[in-house]
């Protein structure tokens, strides 16, 4: 897919709090990065900012394609997956429904029922399903529309032993395809990553980013 | 069939989908609007002569306040299910699904009122000969509730006890409109010309419609942010 992305000097702030300051980091084709760092250091955060649903206090987010620097607009549109901690799942509709309606919103094709082994859920309404289930559920959309970023927060969470193997395997092919995946994670990914490790801003850095 | 037009039908049909199956929907606010037009004869009294002089009038409060009541689940449940996050990585603006689903919305409840409407009029003593009128005016009418609730809507978002916040921002806006109905109601059953009355509520709707992606665009963003 050759799209890469470049991070400059990010600082990132929630209300007057400074959460991250003067973050670098570049992401090729066909790498991950795992983001680690102690409770409410900011990986949630980070992961908003990426799929621009924030706003940067200060630095640069920049996206190219073969060496063309893409629109912010075209960013969020067609080259990001973001998985919250949330599913993002409506609970009174079924799961065939929902992606129905992912694939048909997010211009890709009915696709990973077979791989995310959700076949025997489609009929059910997603407020009966468990955690892991509704995990795989918000996972099937990573495969209907091919996005070559996915920000995913703490994707293994709810998932069982079988299922984070599964996980494993279709972030290790999105990789392979030329993908990128940014993912937020206490336990370590069971593949080859980047590592980067948030620190809190220190009392020198939250002076400098007052200036 | 272009990536945008099926991101927006998928919308629609979602909205229009859920309205109809999770609460509060369209049987809400028809059973709120003939309750509450049930209670006028019993607390007016059953004077033929009273009442249908001021049904028509009447049926415009009761459409406003029917209106009001749908309008706190537009945002908020798709906000609390973080199912903006989905939303906005589609191809559509912000603004455009604020639209879509406000008219989903109207498709959903709105138009569902103004059917009533002419039906509520004439069980209040209103001649029948306002129905037509009273069925187009209605529907102008409550589009243009729905925008304007919409904008209250984004604005109330995420704020607790959002609902008593919003129906005092909204209501207020409702004015023109109810005075433009049942202004044009009054024309119409006196034989004066309804011409300008009509004007002055489609032009409000289209105010409103102009208007009202742009303002909800902009509060869901902070709201979402």
């Amino acid at each position: 897919m050759g799209v890469s992305l470049k991070v400059r000097e990010l600082s990132l702030k929630k209300g007057y709090n400074l959460l991250i300051h003067n973050l670098n980091f570049d992401l090729l084709p066909g790498r991950a990065i795992s983001l680690t760092g102690e409770n409410g250091v900011g990986k949630t955060t980070l992961l908003r900012t990426l799929a621009g649903f924030l706003t940067p206090h200060a630095g640069t987010i920049r996206a190219y394609e073969n060496d063309v620097q893409l629109e912010s607009e075209i960013w969020q549109s067609r080259m990001v997956h973001f998985l919250g901690h949330h599913d993002a799942l409506s609970p009174s509709r079924t799961v065939l429904q929902e992606l129905r309606f992912q694939a048909d919103f997010l211009g890709g094709d009915l696709a990973g029922i077979g791989a995310l082994r959700l076949d025997t859920l489609l009929d059910l309404e997603t407020r009966h399903l468990s955690a892991g289930q509704k995990r795989r559920l918000s996972c099937a959309r990573l495969l209907m529309a091919r996005r070559p970023l996915w920000l995913l927060d703490e994707p293994m969470a709810p998932l069982d032993v079988d299922h984070r193997a599964l996980l494993g395997s279709l972030m290790q092919a999105h990789l392979a395809d030329g993908g990128m995946i940014i993912a937020a994670v206490h336990d370590a990914l069971p593949f080859d990553t980047q590592a980067l490790r948030l620190e809190r801003p220190t009392m020198r850095d939250r002076e400098a980013a007052c200036v | 069939m272009s990536d945008f037009r099926r991101a927006a039908l998928a919308l629609i049909r979602r909205d229009l989908g859920l309205s109809l199956t999770r609460g509060g929907g369209p049987l809400l606010a028809v059973g709120f609007y003939l309750t509450l037009m049930a209670m006028i004869p019993l607390s007016l009294g059953p004077d033929q002569a009273v009442l249908s002089r001021i049904a028509a009038g009447l049926t415009w409060l009761c459409l406003a306040l029917s209106s009001l009541l749908s309008l706190e689940r537009l945002f908020e449940r798709d906000y609390e299910d973080a199912v903006f996050d989905t939303l906005r990585l589609g191809p559509l603006p912000l603004e455009l699904i604020a639209l879509l689903k406000v008219l989903s919305q109207w498709l959903g409840t709105g138009v569902i009122l103004s059917l009533m409407t002419p039906v509520v009029m004439i069980i209040l003593g209103a001649p029948a000969s306002l129905a037509l009128m009273g069925l187009v005016s209605a529907c102008l009418g409550s589009l243009s509730f729905a925008l304007i609730g919409g904008i209250g809507a984004s604005l109330a978002l995420g704020s607790r006890k959002g609902g008593v916040l919003m129906a005092l921002l909204v209501l207020p806006f409702y004015v023109p409109p109810v005075i433009f109905g049942a202004g044009l109601m009054q024309a119409t059953q006196t034989g004066a010309s309804p011409a300008q009355a009509l004007a002055f509520l489609g032009a409000y709707a289209l105010f409103a419609l102009a208007l009202g992606p742009i303002a909800m665009g902009a509060a869901l963003r902070g709201a979402l942010s």
